[in-house]
């Protein structure tokens, strides 16, 4: 089960990575964006870190929004309104219960994922974020099918996400400043794809636990 | 890197903080971060823009009398966050409806959407007029859209003069489309600049190469080569801007009935002899006005070529990208109302009375 502890750990977990790959979100911004792409994920997940005490007297539902208006008003850039609304519109889903079961939790992404496409008017082979969470989506949905457990479940998408990611690498950037450098972004991976995949790492460590 | 600053991590406040104590009449809000106009008349619709910072005097030196309501400085070359935008607009909304001018760029474009979603879900209402002027920048697709150069800094002056006047939500948001269909700028860059927290030249130029069409934060131009003389430059850019055939994208709007965004499709023509034009030669932040008069030199001597008569013009650093040495120039074609409302009276840090009436042309 999904459940705001899980929550807190994830962003406990999250907040660490983009802390660690600070640099490496950087020089990938850097190659075909601006290079703020770090710093921002960075000072988002320290803040939505920072918020955890003044949440824990909230209902599932409202940490993930409330989490959602955080990271809104804090990582900036364009990847600010796209995860923050992720989680606005994914919380929706999630109305008073606890605890989320895998296809719930299903339910926070897909729709999440969906206003995140819709917010950036992008689609898959953009060269975005979503090239990361669009296999995501797709191995949770075929492991959901199965039967699996929700460990299981989200560490064949952590593999999906990890592909998802790489597979930017030779993509001719569409979206963004990086959309400005044509031929010359083939060749670089996506730093927002990069950004994903670790927000999506994090969660399948925290359910693990 | 020399730079006046203190620390890096500090430099939008403290200039926010020194922009506040220079101008009194403006109020300077820190949490979250806005600079508005402390007395606004009940009943006018409110102006807002924002941005990354770094492009100073835009935007907040433009909030007063007759130009913007509000502006929302995000951290240097950063956009702004939805809360910002917000706050702002909950602050400068006067009963008449909240205007985003928002230049095309994807961060400012999708937080300054998020943030009309908010608005309008207060019962504001809302909506974002898209400036993307950037020549340099093909049409066709495959890219994020031309991106919003100059043209800002005259649809500020213009629409604000509107606003000011009275006009409707309604008739402030065609005027700002009708400038943007009517505008196009280009500039070119002789050095990079440097962001206070990287500490080193966003890009790099050779001692003696300058790069055409750059974008106001570095974003690649058209083509890089050797430098040359400040006629052959100028002549290189109005030629793009006047050759520029007409161009069409589509903007999105939020539709207040449905809370969605519809498509809605402009088309920019191109320019033609006859046209009556306000221009503006903008200084990057590095050049000297010296130079830019220079520019306006053969700009002048060109549009007279073209048979394109400059009614009105500014020479100036007005939206900078930090210390980068080069010029845009951006040419608006201007009917009669749009002149009359760039005469308007305005009182800004940065824009106060306007410059001189063309009496010829010649």
């Amino acid at each position: 089960m999904f459940t705001k502890e899980t929550a807190f750990t994830w962003y406990t977990k999250a907040a660490a990575k983009m802390s660690e790959h600070k640099e490496e979100l950087h020089d990938l911004d850097a190659a075909i964006g601006d290079g703020d792409h770090g710093i921002n994920m960075d000072r988002g997940f320290t803040w939505l870190l920072q918020a955890v005490p003044e949440m824990q007297n909230l209902r599932l539902g409202e940490v993930l929004k409330t989490s959602g208006m955080i990271l809104l008003s804090s990582v900036g850039g364009a990847s600010g309104p796209l995860y923050g609304t992720l989680f606005l519109k994914g919380s929706a889903t999630v109305g008073e219960r606890d605890a989320l079961t895998s296809s719930e939790l299903f339910a926070f992404f897909d729709v999440g994922v969906a206003a995140l496409v819709t917010r950036g008017r992008t689609k898959s082979g953009d060269k975005t974020m979503y090239d990361t969470w669009e296999p995501m989506l797709l191995e949770y949905k075929k492991q959901l099918e199965s039967g699996a457990t929700m460990v299981e479940i989200m560490r064949a998408c952590v593999d999906a996400a990890a592909a998802g990611m790489t597979a930017t690498i030779p993509m001719l950037a569409q979206k963004g400043r990086a959309s400005y450098l044509g031929e010359r972004s083939i060749g670089h991976q996506d730093p927002g794809a990069t950004s994903s995949f670790y927000l999506i790492q994090a969660l399948y460590e925290s359910i693990r636990e | 890197m020399k730079k006046l600053i203190n620390k890096a991590e500090n430099v939008v406040l403290e200039q926010l903080q020194g922009l506040a104590a220079a101008h009194p009449e403006l109020y300077l809000n820190l949490n979250p971060r806005y600079v508005c106009r402390r007395e606004i008349p009940d009943g006018k619709v409110a102006l807002i823009s924002g941005g990354g910072s770094g492009h100073e005097p835009l935007h907040c030196g433009y909030v007063g009398f007759g130009m913007l309501d509000g502006a929302c400085p995000g951290e240097v070359f950063t956009s702004p966050t939805p809360n910002q935008i917000y706050e702002c607009a909950k602050k400068v909304h006067r009963g008449a409806g909240v205007l985003f001018l928002v230049k095309n760029y994807t961060g400012d474009v999708l937080n300054f959407e998020t943030a009309a979603e908010l608005c309008l879900a207060d019962g504001i209402q809302v909506q974002c007029i898209l400036i993307d002027d950037d020549v340099a920048v093909k049409g066709g697709g495959g890219t994020a859209g031309r991106r919003g150069l100059g043209i800002t800094v005259l649809a500020e002056k213009i629409i604000g003069a509107a606003a000011q006047a009275g006009y409707s939500f309604e008739q402030c948001a065609a005027l700002g489309r009708r400038i943007n269909q009517n505008g196009r700028s280009m500039g070119v860059a002789l050095s990079s600049c440097v962001v206070p927290a990287a500490g080193k030249p966003t890009f790099t130029l050779g001692e003696n190469e300058i790069e055409i069409g750059i974008g106001i934060h570095g974003e690649p131009g058209i083509k890089r080569m050797p430098m040359a003389s400040v006629d052959e430059l100028v002549q290189i850019l109005v030629e793009h801007i006047f050759a520029d055939p007409d161009y069409t994208r589509i903007v999105h709007e939020l539709n207040a009935d449905t809370g969605m965004w519809d498509d809605v499709e402009l088309v920019s023509k191109q320019f033609a002899k006859g046209d009556n034009v306000i221009v503006l030669v903008n200084g990057m932040g590095g050049t000297p006005v010296g130079e830019l008069y220079g520019v306006y030199r053969k700009l002048a001597l060109l549009c007279t070529q073209y048979g394109i008569t400059i009614q009105r013009n500014l020479v100036g650093t007005y939206i900078s990208s930090l210390e980068m040495l080069g010029c845009s120039i951006s040419i608006l074609r201007a009917d009669k109302e749009m002149l009359d409302l760039w005469d308007a009276r305005v009182a800004t840090p940065a824009l106060c009375t306007l410059g001189t009436v063309c009496t010829s042309s010649k």
